[in-house]
């Protein structure tokens, strides 16, 4: 989607502030709203693409305002109600509805550990032909979905040699995606048509 | 760039024009997800403790220094980071397709995630607030050598300067020059020398550690 999480090109941002011995987190809650990210993820309700779209889709002028764990704040109860792990209702009230307590226990400390140490490959080897070579010309769609992208707009139309060929999954929309370079600037995602693979879990496999 | 600006202190600016109170809404949030069963606040502990403590830029700092001391290694890790980066025990979580990319004389790499913050999670540890802040995901793809600048890094005309735009996929680590002067040095002294801000390609690496602020 086209909204200010998109920001490679605009000018009037300021100047970039760097931070001497800067701490992983500033505040105490900053740490737990990271943690309950990674932990809520474990109950397989959405992956990294939705949850990149839950920050997108808050108001332009509330992401600028809002720090950088603010927005993780925010993603995450979109995430936890659209799921329906948990109403807006019991999050207002921070008091659970009767009878909803999970019956499978959430994941234990060395779960939770063995997850990230694990990680979730996006990556597939399934067999489908690369539509591009690395070092083929290829040009960027000039596209404008409403939903999650990869495609920047600075990138978006734009030509230059495929760097990049794997297959990944995706969560949307169908597309091909490559890393492309234009003069000395890489910049990645030519969007490149149709979907390539089987449906895997009611989603699409892509090409990039 | 003002490196001394105190941090929290812009913090508490931005604050002012949020509604409610972050801190005080995530420890309502948490409440209610271990009351509901679907996180388990020892879980949570060790998850903070993992990335406060254990990943972060010293895994990074001696896959450097092993490239720098081990052709074959570092030519492993040009070709598939993945199992190189392995090799050296680390991996996972937001560091599952990680691509090397090695600076020159003739090369300088940069790193950015105009979209949000994707970052090597495994080699590297959280991104700082800078990486994910709107000045650097703006400019680093129109006017890299400026922003280079804003770090102390100066670079000539001659030299190329490519830009990665991190995706959730695909995250990059820059394999930085070793510095003249360490010909003699082991691993773990020339891991000591590798910085955060020369493997995200805002710096590089020097004996004295001082070419970038942080």
């Amino acid at each position: 989607m086209n909204s200010v999480h998109d920001m490679g090109g605009m000018h009037g941002m300021g100047p970039i502030v760097e931070e001497r011995n800067e701490p992983v987190f500033h505040d105490e809650w900053e740490g737990r709203i990271f943690a309950m990210n990674l932990a809520m993820g474990a109950w397989r309700k959405w992956n990294i693409d939705a949850s990149r779209h839950a920050r997108e889709m808050i108001p332009p002028a509330e992401y600028l305002r809002m720090t950088y764990y603010e927005r993780w704040v925010s993603g995450l109860v979109e995430l936890i109600v659209k799921s329906g792990l948990a109403t807006r209702d019991e999050i207002e009230s921070a008091t659970p509805a009767a009878g909803s307590a999970k019956a499978v226990p959430a994941a234990n400390p060395n779960q939770a550990l063995a997850r990230i140490a694990t990680g979730l490959p996006a990556k597939r080897n399934v067999d489908v032909p690369a539509r591009f070579k690395v070092g083929q010309r290829v040009r960027t769609h000039n596209m404008h979905p409403v939903g999650h992208t990869r495609l920047p707009r600075y990138a978006r139309g734009r030509s230059g040699p495929s760097t990049v060929t794997m297959v990944f999954l995706f969560s949307r929309t169908p597309m091909l995606i490559s890393s492309v370079s234009a003069r000395s600037t890489f910049i990645r995602y030519a969007l490149l048509g149709a979907s390539c693979g089987a449906p895997r879990r009611g989603r699409k496999i892509l090409c990039t | 760039m003002s490196p001394d600006l105190p941090h929290r202190q812009q913090h508490e600016h931005d604050h002012q024009a949020v509604p409610s109170d972050p801190a005080l809404r995530v420890k309502a949030l948490e409440s209610l997800l271990v009351e509901k069963g679907l996180v388990d606040r020892a879980a949570l502990d060790a998850l903070v403790d993992a990335y406060e403590h254990k990943i972060g830029p010293r895994n990074g700092a001696r896959v450097v220094a092993r490239a720098w001391s081990d052709p074959a290694y570092k030519q492993r890790l040009l070709t598939n980071a993945d199992a190189a980066i392995a090799e050296m025990g680390y991996g996972g979580f937001q560091g599952e397709h990680v691509v090397v990319v090695e600076n020159s004389t003739k090369v300088h790499n940069l790193v950015v995630c105009t979209l949000c913050s994707c970052y090597p999670w495994p080699v590297l540890g959280l991104p700082p607030v800078w990486y994910k802040s709107a000045p650097y995901r703006s400019r680093a793809v129109l006017d890299p050598r400026g922003v280079l600048r804003e770090f102390g890094l100066e670079l000539p005309e001659d030299v190329e300067v490519r830009v990665w735009d991190s995706t959730a996929e695909v995250r990059y680590l820059v394999l930085p020059e070793r510095p003249a002067g360490t010909e003699g040095m082991n691993e773990e002294a020339l891991a000591a020398l590798v910085t955060r801000d020369a493997m995200v390609g805002v710096g590089k690496v020097s004996l004295s550690k001082v070419v970038s602020a942080a």
